[in-house]
């Protein structure tokens, strides 16, 4: 069956005690696209994913997955949803090969079809070599693809992946994203969860961010990086006097009155267009006389997003934000 | 693509489900065997300690080998450990989130829990066969005036007191999904268990109160009933419970399982909290 929305949300909210994990959470998910959950630890990225993939039951609002109710038809929605989440669930004694198996039967797949999809999926996830080795053996990325191979045994109407590439290497994360790429592309829906505003960019098509169970901001990666006020031009001058001078340049670039911090010698201010930013600064810094230490595009943080939209710190709210730097030297 | 499973195919599903879980279960004991040597070749040594280096102080109330005595109480002694193996792999399945990936699916909500109590039933009947050739090996006989059905009646017994224990060990697991912290439970909450009871010594030569709580132990019963219909020697004491231990190798798992079963689910349903 076809819906527009392959994930509609009304005023979710799940109370803990004292503690809203979700507080009125409403989300629409086009059908057919990656759509990022976006929000620091404990922001109730995962309460949200449980109850939307019928593991948890929420006090107030409603939801639909695939177009049925998560809490009055979880049966239909169980049938068209996989969930891979934070920690690879497979079974560790068990090898490669027959985790697959056993979950291609308990999705009521015929023996021998279990094995051929089990095989399938092996070849595809790159873990032939490995497919009868124990899953224990298995390194994060290994196991990881496993997992994920275990959510496709059969195609799902919508894929929930709660923050499929925490922890792994640069080259796994590869294999993830190109993954999901390729299930998009064969019409899945993917509700992915992510601390990594870079994961969000690179994968979705449009992001929520979320903060205290609720949504604070929502669009298209586009949208949300004009809104959290895009990438910042810095510069770190090498003598403490020339910070003036330096400012002087950056403002005229960039058309604002720049960020000065006189503590690490940096003068920041938001750029529109990053290359052209960059290349007029260093030839205004040349013209001006300025010697610069560290010239540099930032993009904005998490962190930073996070003080843009909710007014407090992510890192106060428990995420791990890392900068990405764009460096001239 | 919208099809719905009626009643007659869920019905089909939960027996399907099931087995595909036993299978799963009994899988890991070819594919990790040493955890299985590990639940056995704990009776086996209580059968070598106390059997020969404790034994020959050891009295049996009617007179008989103290072997023959012991080898009931270490068949169920067996049964008991099994117990660890339930919670622990209960509690790695929920802590691993593998229990949530099942219930993400369309696998019978009671799979898990069947599946698990009829894996253990077959990994019992092992461990018995085991301690059973071990028994016979150092003297342990049953007796032929005894029928072959009166053995396969204490086998049943057996089975259906690792039964209830099964659903204890699943309680466990569930209550605390941590697998060190569930060894760290289990172990001594066991052995003080096998201690009071009838396993190694006679209730009736135990100080009076100590005596009462080691009679109507619930290992004691299948201990005592297996005694009865093993033929082999311990059958004493006056006690109501100590004369029907056969009625007593009933109730107590039933009751076990009355209550803990009920305990189980609950706390799986809890699980979506």
């Amino acid at each position: 069956m076809s819906t527009e929305f392959a994930v509609l949300a009304d005023g979710m909210s799940k109370r803990y005690g004292q503690t809203r994990a979700l507080d009125g959470l409403s989300l629409a998910v086009p059908a057919g696209m990656v759509y990022g959950l976006l929000g620091p630890n404990g922001a109730g990225k995962t309460t949200a994913v449980r109850a939307l993939a019928t593991l948890l039951r929420f006090d107030r609002g409603r939801a639909t997955v695939a177009g049925f109710d998560v809490v009055r038809q979880p049966d239909a929605v169980r049938a068209r949803i996989s969930l891979t989440g934070q920690y690879a669930a497979v079974d560790e004694i068990l090898s490669g090969r027959q985790n697959l198996i056993l979950f291609g039967r308990l999705h009521h797949l015929p023996p021998r079809a279990a094995r051929r999809r089990a095989d399938e999926l092996l070849a595809q996830f790159g873990l032939v070599a490995a497919a009868d080795r124990a899953a224990k053996q298995y390194s994060g990325g290994m196991r990881r693809r496993l997992d994920l191979a275990v959510s496709l045994i059969r195609t799902p109407e919508v894929l929930f992946l709660d923050e499929p590439t925490t922890g792994l290497d640069p080259r796994s994360r590869n294999q993830v994203w190109d993954a999901v790429r390729t299930l998009v592309a064969g019409g899945t829906t993917v509700l992915l969860t992510t601390q990594y505003l870079e994961e969000a960019d690179q994968l979705a098509g449009r992001i929520a961010v979320i903060d205290t169970g609720r949504v604070v901001a929502e669009g298209t990666p586009d949208q949300l990086k004009s809104t959290l006020g895009g990438d910042r031009i810095e510069v770190v001058v090498h003598d403490p006097a020339q910070l003036g001078a330096a400012a002087e340049v950056v403002a005229r670039v960039c058309g604002t009155p720049p960020r000065r911090d006189p503590d690490t010698r940096r003068v920041s201010a938001p750029a529109r267009d990053r290359m052209a930013a960059l290349r007029e600064v260093v030839r205004g810094l040349e013209a001006a006389g300025v010697a610069a230490e560290d010239i540099g595009v930032r993009r904005p943080t998490l962190d930073e997003a996070f003080l843009h939209l909710t007014g407090r710190s992510a890192k106060a709210a428990g995420a791990a934000a890392k900068p990405e730097e764009v460096a001239m030297a | 693509m919208t099809t719905m499973a009626g009643p007659a195919v869920r019905a089909r599903w939960a027996v399907t489900d099931a087995v595909t879980m036993t299978r799963r279960y009994l899988a890991h004991v070819v594919r990790a065997p040493e955890e299985i040597v590990l639940y056995f070749s704990l009776p086996v040594m209580f059968v070598l300690v106390f059997g020969y280096v404790f034994g020959s102080g050891m009295q049996v109330p009617d007179g008989g080998s103290y072997r023959e005595f012991l080898l009931p109480g270490v068949f169920a002694m067996t049964m008991l450990y099994g117990l660890g193996a339930t919670a622990t792999a209960v509690a790695v399945d929920v802590g691993r989130g593998v229990v949530d990936r099942f219930r993400s699916m369309s696998v019978a909500r009671s799979a898990l829990l069947v599946g698990r109590g009829g894996a253990d039933l077959i990994r019992a009947l092992l461990e018995l066969a085991t301690v059973v050739v071990c028994g016979l090996l150092v003297g342990w006989r049953w007796r032929w005036r005894n029928s072959l059905t009166d053995a396969a009646l204490a086998v049943g017994l057996l089975l259906l007191l690792r039964l209830a224990l099964t659903w204890i060990g699943i309680y466990l697991g569930l209550l605390v999904p941590n697998p060190d912290t569930v060894s760290v439970i289990v172990f001594p909450l066991a052995f003080p268990l096998t201690a009071v009871s009838n396993i190694f010594v006679a209730p009736e030569l135990m100080p009076g109160w100590l005596g009462t709580v080691a009679e109507w132990n619930p290992l004691s019963a299948t201990v005592a009933a297996s005694r009865e219909l093993f033929g082999n020697p311990g059958l004493g004491g006056g006690s109501w419970v100590a004369e029907h231990p056969l009625l007593m190798a009933v109730l107590w798992p039933v009751l076990l399982i009355a209550v803990f079963g009920v305990l189980a689910v609950r706390r799986y349903q809890r699980l979506s909290r």
